[in-house]
């Protein structure tokens, strides 16, 4: 599904030049549950924007889904976030004048989809993340772990290829990042992709295998026993 | 480019923050209506202005004598003559490019003594001698019976055509008017017809007091033989009076012997001139009101350009999590756009029904408290909301251009990270 060769990334400001990717490798398969460990600065969130078209390498091969993805303009790049990407971001990013429902279409909307489709199918993720009674409520009138449910309807909604969770239960408390967790399981069970960027060792046990990273390389990457978020709800 | 959920996204933006959004479109409203309501008082003033000028064909000059102010061919200065009727024809047979040449008399006027008497009434008016196509230079609206014509003029019938006001003076109401006499001066003349001024505005009793005769029967009935007391000349319409007028006064010269360089020999009024100055006058007067209501409108279109930016600013995350979510950089632009765009448009709408309605209620005063000096009917026509409205849709656009480029210029991964 991703696959990765030689990534280099670096930031220049003013005369100073940060070497942030120093050359990363990596697969990742259909269907993988993948975190992304590292302390501050070790390039996970570099990684993982390059990985969301949102920033773009300087040097390297990045191929998602069979698709190149090289020198896309904006328009190019907005396009294909929308038709392999979902985002799940740590504050949630849900826009605050609007209602969860509307929030989970946006995607949709972008995509092209018919206003009646789109709320069809937006109601049937805010259902999935069970939040359907929820639906005409603002962001405003909903706790963090709801929030981030709303985030990943509206990740699902466009049906994407792959999820990328930066630092998902980052806000939230235990009990509220293990029902995240949960849900981010269940939905992997169903055959979704999903990357997921964290410094909770809990949180990266959760998945079925961790990538660490340190100073801009791989210092280490192997499948993990899989912990059900369940068992600690 | 306007779908359903396009609307439905502006609009949620827009009512995000009433208030801001209230004091934002508040800016080019004023501006609208202050370019408006300019407009509507030029035009008034115009329309005040120019009603002075009454109907009388504009493409006209009155000419009349004056004192010789130079010895000329052995005659002093200080002489002074009159036109005769025969140098009519010479105008006409000289001079092209000429509509009508009407030699005019007159007796009484303004403040003038009792001259007209019919039984016991009496009355002082305004008695001129005229002949039938004066009526095209001086539209007159003719109530019953007919005005003067050349028949008259031949056999010098001693007929009349009264104004309005000379009809309320000498008759009583309901009274038959036509078949009557009127004793003008001592001569009975037959009342064939009444008038009013067309269109008049502001004293139509003093401008319809006053009585028309026959030319020839004039110059017979009160002793002024073959003189013309001055001359109402009218060019074609492709052709300007005031262009004309140079050769009218050298040929009067010619015939009355007096110096080609006696400028004051020879008085006139140049309509064409007056009404060309009072014409680009106002022509001005719109002009500065264009300017100046384009300027405060142009404030009130620089605020929605600021709010924009300011709107821009704040919602740079939005705007970063809407381009992760899929929104290609000309939906973020267009959105901006259509955002300042309709804030503009409503605003000027609001303002132009606004400046619309004060106008109506100057209407309705100057309706109710008669007619004003110089100023009459403000109004403003559809060309000027047309123009408004184009300046509106523009200036929109002008002001989201900025902002909206401006939204899209960070990349999405500096917007998201911003708190």
């Amino acid at each position: 599904m991703i696959q990765i060769k030689d990534l280099h990334k670096s930031y220049h400001m003013g005369t100073n030049s940060l070497h942030v990717l120093k050359g990363i490798n990596f697969d990742v398969k259909e269907g993988e549950l993948v975190s992304i460990m590292g302390s501050s600065g070790s390039g996970k969130s570099t990684l993982l924007n390059i990985l969301g078209m949102l920033d773009e390498a300087d040097e390297g091969q990045y191929i998602l889904d069979g698709v190149p993805i090289k020198n896309l303009n904006e328009k190019i790049a907005a396009q294909y976030r929308n038709q392999f990407l979902g985002f799940i971001f740590q504050s949630f990013n849900l826009i605050n004048y609007k209602s969860a429902l509307d929030n989970v279409s946006m995607p949709l909307y972008y995509k092209g989809v018919k206003r009646k489709e789109r709320t069809e199918k937006a109601m049937h993720y805010l259902e999935k993340v069970g939040l359907a009674q929820w639906s005409h409520h603002l962001p405003s009138e909903l706790s963090g772990g709801q929030k981030q449910r709303v985030a990943i309807a509206r990740a699902l909604a466009s049906d994407p290829k792959v999820l990328l969770a930066d630092e998902p239960t980052g806000a939230l408390d235990t009990k509220t990042s293990y029902e995240v967790m949960d849900l981010i399981q269940g939905i992997n069970d169903e055959g979704k992709t999903i990357l997921v960027v964290t410094h909770e060792d809990d949180i990266a046990h959760m998945t079925k295998r961790i990538v660490n990273l340190k100073d801009g390389v791989i210092i280490d990457d192997s499948p993990v026993e899989q912990i059900r978020a369940s068992a600690h709800v | 480019m306007f779908s359903r959920d396009r609307w439905d996204e502006i609009l949620e933006a827009l009512n995000a923050n009433k208030f801001r959004t209230f004091l934002t479109a508040f800016g080019v409203f004023w501006g609208i209506t202050i370019l408006v309501l300019l407009l509507a008082l030029t035009n008034g003033l115009k329309n005040g202005v120019t009603a002075d000028f009454g109907d009388f064909a504009t493409n006209s000059m009155f000419m009349w004598t004056r004192g010789t102010s130079k010895p000329y061919k052995g005659l002093p200065k200080g002489r002074n003559f009159n036109y005769k009727i025969n140098d009519i024809a010479a105008i006409k047979s000289e001079i092209p490019n000429l509509k009508y040449v009407s030699p005019r008399n007159q007796l009484g006027g303004y403040n003038g003594a009792n001259n007209v008497t019919r039984g016991t009434k009496t009355g002082a008016f305004e008695i001129y001698g005229d002949y039938p196509e004066f009526i095209n230079q001086q539209p007159l609206d003719i109530l019953q019976g007919r005005f003067i014509s050349y028949s008259d003029i031949d056999a010098k019938r001693k007929i009349c055509v009264i104004g309005t006001g000379v009809e309320k003076g000498l008759y009583d109401k309901g009274e038959a008017v036509l078949g009557t006499y009127v004793k003008i001066n001592g001569v009975n003349f037959l009342v064939v017809g009444t008038f009013k001024m067309s269109n008049s505005q502001g004293d139509d009793e003093q401008d319809a007091s006053t009585i028309y005769i026959p030319f020839t029967t004039f110059g017979q009935a009160f002793n002024r033989g073959e003189d013309v007391g001055w001359m109402a000349i009218t060019a074609v319409d492709d052709v300007s009076i005031t262009s004309l007028k140079q050769q009218v006064f050298d040929l009067m010269k010619f015939r009355h012997k007096v110096d080609p360089t006696d400028d004051r020999a020879i008085g006139h009024f140049d309509l064409s001139e007056q009404f060309g100055r009072v014409n680009g006058l106002f022509s001005i007067l719109s002009l500065v009101g264009y300017f100046v209501g384009a300027l405060v409108l142009m404030s009130g279109i620089i605020g929605i350009s600021n709010i924009m930016l300011i709107v821009v600013k704040e919602r740079t995350k939005e705007i970063g999590v809407r381009r992760a979510l899929g929104a290609s950089p000309w939906n973020i632009k267009s959105q901006i756009l259509q955002e300042s765009l309709i804030l503009t448009i409503l605003s000027g709408m609001v303002g132009i029904s606004f400046s619309a309605f004060v106008v109506w209620v100057m209407n309705a005063i100057l309706d109710n408290v008669g007619p004003v000096q110089n100023f009459a009917n403000p109004s403003v026509d559809i060309s000027v909301i047309v123009i408004a409205l184009i300046i509106l849709v523009v200036s929109g656009l002008l002001a989201g251009l900025i902002p909206a480029n401006s939204a899209t210029k960070m990349k999405p991964v500096d917007a998201l990270r911003i708190e």
